[in-house]
């Protein structure tokens, strides 16, 4: 079984590079301080708005050049994936641990919790997400975790409709009649036998899921009600970029590129994942 | 088919009310209106002052009655932040996010189902598996930043479309594009599936039997049944569209009602943010409720199932 899934893995192009992707961002984000060289928040106004190493008038010290403040580029893209990557495990986690609780409850406990769990998935996808947890953040204030909270409590739908369906295909199955059978309780039943059948789906959701808390947390914070400065975010980064980018485009290219590339990455793995360890529902 | 209409407008009803609970104590119970309006540095005293003044020392069922009451009687607030009623603001501040959401939807629908029933017919070919590689790249590529980056490209360095404002058509084109982009990518797979499990179906094999091919066949047979779930998607799709305008108007500084909702929020003015969640939510069960309807009358199985 191991052996057919990690073989199914090195043959799947998209999922490898997903995972190096992944990897390799995971890595610079937790060696920042020793890849970096610079301060991320050390101010130098004497060299503000240097260009690229590559470009005319860029050194070599400072490789993506400088922003608005003198702070060295590279170093606040290196810091800013940490805060992406925190944003996107906590927030996915937070979705994660409401949208499944929901699910597996609607699809094994079916009739009324059903119908009730379907309703509050019909209003939650109602609401306009974004604006409400623009407003919500900027209302309850600007905080890292209040940021996590709020993207999290907004994004568990995907996870309910998968789990729930799942849990009502497992449910017929004659292990959790057996389960049943010698005594087990509701509780034992959905945490020793569904629970451990979900993983794959979940973590599927979840790797795609870090990719859409991502995107929103740099939504949030470019339109000022998310992370709040001095702190690097490449949402932020784009915002203080943006007046000076006609002139110094790469102020807004570069955040953007590091967003393209961490949320590819999640895109890459989670689809890759639910190819090799569900071939049977691809397309 | 009135019995299917009614229950779902019963249920479209029911998650109205259900939402405008949720986001009036949403916003009145998780934060402080009068703190935020009074902004960080007021004094307690001031803050109490406000309180009393905008009813926020009430219980919040007295206010959210009063909210309702209100809304019943076409009465929509009062904005603290533009002092001016909350619904002359959404009526003067609608037509561009409309505009700016049917261009959005339609940029989506032209570029999205050719796409996907290209790729259909010719699965595993190479237009296929391009579509489906740019459709991956496009969903991870942040809606604000494809905005400023064609305001790079369109309007400065080849300046065929103006950067901001929303006096003439062309000032929507560039918006339009960042916000159906949004959306092709799973309009696009929808409408490839869809067509890939109805061409394997026999009236399809049927109808190449008896000799229709390429675009007729899909024009005349396949498309009709494949569109069944797009048609539902597309409408969700409009939905967010509307809601989902913050960040392109903002970028685009496009005087709609996503601007206004953003600068409300900065501006701590909860009546009207509520009103817009409000409405926007109202607009999307309105879509998806309509689209239910069309989907009952084109398919006879979900009005009776």
């Amino acid at each position: 079984m191991t052996a057919l899934l990690l073989r199914r893995m090195l043959r799947h192009k998209g999922f490898l590079t997903g995972l190096a992707l992944m990897v390799l961002l995971a890595l610079l984000a937790a060696f920042a301080p020793l890849v970096a060289g610079h301060d991320p928040f050390g101010q130098d106004l004497a060299h503000r708005l240097m260009p690229p190493a590559w470009s005319a008038g860029g050194s070599w010290t400072h490789l993506f050049g400088t922003d608005h403040l003198g702070r060295d580029y590279l170093a606040r893209l290196l810091y800013g994936a940490r805060i992406s990557l925190a944003i996107g495990l906590g927030a996915a986690s937070v979705g994660c641990a409401i949208g499944v609780t929901l699910g597996v409850c609607a699809g094994y406990f079916g009739g009324r919790v059903d119908q009730a769990v379907s309703y509050l998935l019909t209003c939650q996808l109602a609401l306009p997400g974004l604006l409400l947890a623009m407003a919500l953040v900027f209302l309850i204030g600007p905080s890292l975790a209040v940021v996590i909270v709020v993207i999290g409590s907004l994004h568990w739908s995907y996870y309910l409709v998968v789990t729930r369906a799942a849990t009502m295909q497992l449910k017929r199955l004659d292990f959790i009649a057996a389960a049943q059978a010698i005594g087990e309780s509701r509780l034992q039943v959905i945490v020793h036998e569904l629970l451990p059948n979900l993983l794959n789906p979940i973590l599927v959701i979840f790797t795609l899921e870090v990719g859409v808390a991502v995107l929103a947390e740099a939504a949030l914070s470019f339109l000022g009600v998310g992370v709040q400065p001095p702190t690097p975010s490449w949402g932020l980064m784009i915002a203080e970029g943006k007046d000076a980018m006609f002139f110094r485009p790469w102020l807004v290219v570069l955040p953007g590129a590091a967003l393209f590339l961490l949320v590819m990455a999640a895109n890459l793995l989670g689809d890759g994942l639910r190819d090799v360890t569900a071939p049977e529902s691809r397309n | 088919m009135l019995s299917y209409a009614l229950r779902r407008g019963v249920l479209a009803i029911a998650v109205a009310i259900t939402v405008s609970l949720a986001t009036f104590f949403l916003l009145n119970f998780a934060t402080d209106p009068a703190q935020a309006l009074a902004g960080e540095d007021a004094t307690p005293e001031v803050v109490q002052q406000i309180r009393e003044e905008y009813g926020f020392d009430k219980p919040l069922a007295v206010q959210y009655l009063r909210w309702l009451g209100g809304l019943v009687h076409g009465d929509f607030g009062q904005s603290y932040h533009w002092r001016s009623p909350v619904g002359a603001l959404i009526a003067s501040h609608a037509p561009v996010t409309i505009r700016l959401a049917l261009m959005a939807i339609a940029i989506t629908i032209l570029v999205a189902i050719p796409l996907g029933a290209i790729a259909a017919l010719r699965p595993n070919s190479f237009v296929d598996r391009l579509s489906l590689s740019v459709a991956v790249g496009a969903q991870a590529i942040p809606g604000f930043w494809l905005g400023l980056v064609l305001i790079i490209l369109f309007a400065v360095k080849f300046p065929i479309f103006p950067v901001s404002g929303d006096s003439t058509w062309k000032h929507f084109v560039l918006p339009a594009i960042v916000l159906g982009a949004g959306s092709v990518p799973s309009v696009m797979r929808l409408t490839r599936s869809g067509l890939l499990e109805v061409l394997g179906s026999d009236y399809i094999r049927t109808a190449r039997a008896k000799g229709f091919r390429g675009v007729r066949l899909l024009t005349r047979h396949a498309m009709r049944n494949a569109m069944l779930p797009v048609v539902n998607v597309l409408a969700v799709q409009l939905g967010h569209k509307l809601g989902g305008s913050v960040i392109v108007e903002s970028v685009f500084a496009l005087n709609g009602l996503g601007r206004l909702a953003w600068q409300s929020i900065l501006g701590g003015d909860v009546p009207t943010v509520q009103m817009l969640v409000f409405v926007f939510a109202i607009t999307f069960v309105v879509l998806t409720f309509l689209a239910d309807l069309l989907g009952a009358w084109l398919d006879p199985r979900i009005r009776l199932g």
